[in-house]
C-alpha cells in the first residue's frame, strides 16, 4: 500500500514541475490585437479611397513598438480605410519589438508592415534583404507630405524603404507664460539671446534661469546628451552633425568642443542653474518641477514632460498667449544661433514593408496622406511631421507648437545618441555628460573619454 | 472611456479569454494522458525495472531544467566571453584584457572588492552581537522582528527608501526632505549632496545591504546558540568564566560553522549585488560594482563579449566562496 502512495506522490511532484515549465512557454506568447471589420466597400464616403480598392478580403499585418492604449485610437483611425477598401488591418504591438523583430525577419515570419522606431534597426533590417523598396506611389507621396529631411531617415544606400509615420520634438524650452508676463521677459529668439536673459533673470529677479535634472536611475545622463545634441545641431551645420552621428568626426573634433562648451555657459554656470554637481542627483522629473512651482523660469525638455508636470505636479498645460494661469506652463522653441536659422532636434517612426502585395502597398501609402494623419491628429495625443497636418486639429497647445516647429524647421535630425553605437549612445555619452556636472570633469577630459570608448569596427 | 468603448465593440472578454482557455484545457489533456501512460508503465515494470523508473521520475526532470537553465547557459557564457561584441567572431583574451586595464573597471573591480569585506564583516559582526545579547532575554521577540525585517523588503525597495534618507535638496528655498542631511544639519554641519561625495557614497550604498543582511545573520546566530548545551555553560559559569570569556570561548566556537555559512553566504550575495547600485545611483559617481557593470555592458550597450567576460570574472571569484560553503554545510551536518 504505502509503496504505491509513494509513486502517486512521486508522480505528482513531476506533474507539478512540468507543469510550471508549460505555463512558463505559454506566458511567452505574444498577444495579437486582431480587427475584424465588415467590409461594406462601395458605401457612401468611400470615394476618397479610391485608390486603395480591389484588394477587398484581404489582411495587412503592422508590427509596432505601440501598444495599448496607444494602439487603440491607430486601430480607430483605420476603422474608414478598412471599411471602405475591406482590407483588414491586424496592429500587433509588442514592446521586445527590437529584439522580435530579427528573430521573425531570420525565422521567415516576417511581418507585412513593421513601424521601425528608428533609422538604425531600418538598416540593419534592409541589410537583411528581406525589405521591400517603397513602391512609386509610397515614395511620391513621401516627397509631397515630408521635408527631404525625414525622407532620407527612411533612405537607406539611396533606396527609399520606410515612410515616416508619427513624431517627437525635443527642442523645447518649458516655461511659464505668467511668470514671463508678469516680470516683462520676452521670449528670446536666438542662442544670445536666451543667454542674456537667463543673465537678466540671474541678476534682477530671485528665481533661479535654469532647472536641470540627468537624473533617470540607470540611463542618467541622456537629458545633458539631449543638450549637447540640440547645441550641437545649431553651432554646427547638419552635415556635420551627421558626420558626429556617423563617427567620421571624432568626437573630441573642434565643432563638438564648441558645443559642449556652449552648453557649459548655461549648464556648467551656478549662476543659472545653481548647485552644478547636484544637475547628477536630481531626477529630470524633479527638474522639470521647478517650473511648476515658480522656483525657476525655464527648462529644456522633450514635449512629453508636459504629461508628467500635468500628472503628478499638478500643472496646466496653456497656450503661450495664456498669461493669466497660475502654474500653467507651455513651450518655446529652443533658439538657433540666429533666428533664421531653426533646426529641430527630435525623432519619429518609420513604416517598412518586408511583403510585396498591393494591399500592403496601399496601406503604406494611405498611412503616407494628409488625410489619415488629420483623421489621427484629431482622436488626441499624437502628431506628425506631415506637412498637410492642420494644427487645428492637434488639440494639446504643446504638440500643436510641435507641429509648427516640425513644419518651419530649416533642418531636422534625429536624436544622436540613439544612432550611436550603443557603447556610446546608451554608455560612455550618458555616464560621461554625468561626470562633467558632477566631478566638474573638463570638457576636453568629457570629449577624450567618450572618443575613447567608441567601438573600434 | 473612449478606448475602451472602442476595445468593447470589437472584441468581447470572451473572445480573448477562449483562445487561451481552448490551449490551457487541451494542455491538461495532453498532461494527463502522459501521467496515465507512465502510470501503466510502471504498472507494467518489473519490480527492479520500478526501481530504476523511480529514481528516472524523480531526477530527469530536475537534471533537464538544471541543463536548460545552468549548464548550458555557463558554457555559452564562457565562449560568448571570448568572442566580439555581437558573437560574430572571435578575439581570444580580448574582453578579460579589458577588463582589468580599463580604469573605470579597475574602479568596479575596487568597488567590489570593498562591498565583499565590508558587507560580511559588518553584518555577521552586528548580527551575532544582537543574537548573543538577546539570547536570553525576555520578549526579544520583538527587537528581534524589527531587525528582521529589512530581509523581507526587496533591494530595490530599500534602496529607494535609504535613498530618502540621502536626499539633498540643492535649492535653498525648498524643504530638505533628506534624514541624514537633518541629522547633519542639527550637529551644526553643512550636509553635502551624500550621493556624489566618493568614497564616502560607497560605503553608504554598502550600509543598506548591511541594514538587510543583519537580519539574516542574527536570526541564523541565534538560532546556533540556542542549540548549544546548557550544561557546557553552566560548567563554564562555575568554573567562573566572565561574560566575555564565555562568548570568546564557549559560543563563537560553539557556533564556528554557523559563523562561516553565514559569512560566507552574505559574501556571495554581496558580489552578486546589483539591484542597490543600480537602484541609487546607476553605477555612476564611482560607485559601480561588478554585477551592475556586467548588465550594462550586455544589455545596454550590447556588447555581449565584455559583458559575459564580466560573468565569467564574477563566476570565477564565486566558485572558491561556494565551494568552501558547500563544504562547511556538509561538516555541520556530519557533526551532528
Amino acid at each position: 500500500m504505502s509503496t504505491i502512495r509513494n509513486r502517486v506522490v512521486a508522480l505528482g511532484a513531476t506533474a507539478i514541475a512540468a507543469s510550471l515549465v508549460l505555463a512558463g512557454c505559454a506566458a511567452t506568447e505574444e498577444t495579437t490585437t486582431e480587427e475584424t471589420t465588415s467590409a461594406a466597400a462601395g458605401s457612401t464616403g468611400c470615394e476618397a479611397y479610391a485608390a486603395y480598392m480591389g484588394n477587398e478580403g484581404s489582411e495587412v499585418e503592422i508590427y509596432s513598438t505601440i501598444v495599448s492604449p496607444e494602439a487603440d485610437l491607430f486601430m480607430e483611425s483605420f476603422v474608414e480605410f478598412e471599411d471602405c477598401t475591406g482590407i483588414t488591418i491586424n496592429w500587433n504591438g509588442s514592446q521586445e519589438f527590437e529584439a522580435q523583430l530579427p528573430v521573425r525577419v531570420a525565422g521567415g515570419t516576417a511581418p507585412d508592415l513593421a513601424v521601425f522606431p528608428q533609422p538604425g534597426l531600418l538598416a540593419a533590417m534592409v541589410a537583411t534583404g528581406q525589405m521591400v523598396a517603397a513602391p512609386t506611389d509610397v515614395a511620391d507621396s513621401v516627397a509631397v507630405n515630408y521635408t527631404a529631411d525625414w525622407k532620407n531617415y527612411g533612405t537607406v544606400d539611396g533606396v527609399f524603404y520606410a515612410a515616416p509615420l508619427g513624431a517627437n520634438v525635443k527642442s523645447f524650452v518649458w516655461y511659464s507664460p505668467k511668470t514671463f508676463a508678469d516680470n516683462g521677459w520676452a521670449i528670446p529668439t536666438t542662442w544670445d539671446e536666451l543667454l542674456a536673459l537667463s543673465q537678466t533673470i540671474a541678476d534682477t529677479s530671485d528665481v533661479q534661469p535654469w532647472c536641470v535634472g540627468f537624473g533617470s536611475g540607470e540611463a542618467t545622463g541622456w537629458v545633458g546628451t539631449d543638450w549637447m545634441e540640440d547645441i550641437m545641431l545649431r553651432t554646427a551645420s547638419a552635415e556635420t552633425y551627421d558626420k558626429w552621428v556617423s563617427h567620421d568626426i571624432a568626437f573630441n573634433d573642434p565643432a563638438v568642443v564648441t558645443a559642449i562648451s556652449e552648453a557649459g555657459k548655461i549648464l556648467k554656470n551656478p549662476e543659472f542653474v545653481g548647485d552644478v554637481a547636484s544637475i547628477a542627483t536630481t531626477t529630470f522629473q524633479d527638474g522639470g518641477a521647478g517650473i511648476v512651482d515658480g522656483s525657476c523660469a525655464m527648462h529644456r525638455q522633450a514635449s512629453f514632460i508636459g504629461g508628467i508636470l500635468a500628472g503628478d505636479y499638478a500643472a496646466t498645460i496653456v497656450t503661450p498667449e495664456d498669461t493669466t494661469v497660475e502654474g500653467g506652463i507651455t513651450t518655446f522653441y529652443f533658439p538657433g544661433v540666429s533666428a533664421d536659422n531653426k533646426p529641430a532636434l527630435g525623432g519619429g517612426e518609420f513604416v517598412g514593408a518586408f511583403a510585396d502585395r498591393p494591399e500592403v502597398a496601399a496601406v503604406q501609402h494611405y498611412l503616407t496622406t494628409p488625410e489619415w494623419a488629420n483623421a489621427k491628429a484629431a482622436l488626441g495625443g499624437w502628431f506628425s511631421a506631415n506637412l498637410g497636418l492642420d494644427t487645428a486639429n492637434v488639440a494639446d497647445p504643446v504638440n500643436a507648437v510641435a507641429v509648427e516647429i516640425l513644419q518651419n524647421a530649416t533642418t531636422f535630425r534625429f536624436d544622436a545618441s540613439d544612432l550611436m553605437p550603443a557603447a556610446v549612445g546608451a554608455g560612455s555619452f550618458w555616464k560621461e555628460m554625468t561626470a562633467w556636472v558632477a566631478e566638474d570633469k573638463s570638457d576636453a577630459a568629457v570629449l577624450d573619454a567618450i572618443e575613447a570608448s567608441w567601438p573600434a569596427n | 472611456m473612449k478606448d475602451f468603448a472602442i476595445l468593447a465593440a470589437r472584441k468581447t472578454p470572451w473572445e480573448i479569454v477562449a483562445p487561451n482557455l481552448t490551449v490551457l484545457v487541451f494542455g491538461l489533456l495532453a498532461f494527463a494522458a502522459v501521467i496515465f501512460l507512465i502510470f501503466i508503465l510502471a504498472e507494467r515494470a518489473s519490480v527492479k525495472a520500478q526501481e530504476w523508473l523511480k529514481y528516472l521520475v524523480f531526477l530527469v526532470p530536475a537534471l533537464l531544467l538544471l541543463a536548460i537553465g545552468l549548464i548550458y547557459p555557463a558554457f555559452r557564457t564562457l565562449l560568448l566571453s571570448f568572442m566580439n561584441a555581437d558573437s560574430s567572431e572571435f578575439i581570444g583574451f580580448e574582453n578579460y584584457i579589458w577588463a582589468f586595464t580599463r580604469p573605470e573597471i579597475v574602479t568596479v573591480m575596487t568597488n567590489t572588492l570593498t562591498w565583499v569585506i565590508l558587507v560580511p564583516l559588518a553584518s555577521t559582526v552586528i548580527g551575532l552581537s544582537i543574537a548573543y545579547l538577546t539570547d536570553r532575554m525576555k520578549r526579544s521577540s520583538a527587537i528581534k522582528s524589527l531587525i528582521f525585517m529589512p530581509m523581507a523588503i526587496s533591494f530595490v525597495g530599500a534602496s529607494i527608501i535609504w535613498k530618502f534618507v540621502y536626499d539633498f535638496e540643492p535649492n535653498l528655498k525648498k524643504t530638505d526632505i533628506g534624514l541624514l542631511s537633518a541629522i547633519a544639519k542639527a550637529l551644526g554641519f553643512t550636509p553635502p549632496n551624500w550621493l556624489l561625495e566618493v568614497p564616502l557614497n560607497t560605503f553608504l550604498l554598502i550600509v543598506v545591504m548591511i541594514w538587510i543582511q543583519t537580519g539574516f545573520a542574527m536570526v541564523v546566530l541565534g538560532a546556533a546558540m540556542k542549540n548549544i548545551p546548557d550544561e557546557v555553560v553552566e560548567a563554564s559559569m562555575l568554573d567562573g568564566a566572565t561574560q566575555w570569556r564565555r562568548f570568546l570561548l564557549i559560543t563563537i566556537p560553539m557556533i564556528r560553522a554557523s559563523i562561516v555559512v553565514v559569512v560566507t553566504t552574505i559574501l556571495i550575495g554581496t558580489l552578486k549585488v546589483f539591484d542597490i547600485v543600480r537602484t541609487m545611483t546607476g553605477g555612476n559617481f564611482s560607485t559601480n560594482v561588478i554585477a551592475n557593470e556586467m548588465y550594462s555592458q550586455a544589455f545596454r550597450q550590447l556588447n555581449y563579449g565584455t559583458g559575459s567576460a564580466l560573468a565569467i570574472i564574477l563566476f570565477v571569484a564565486i566558485t572558491p566562496i561556494v565551494w568552501y560553503n558547500v563544504r562547511q554545510l556538509r561538516i555541520e551536518r556530519s557533526e551532528r
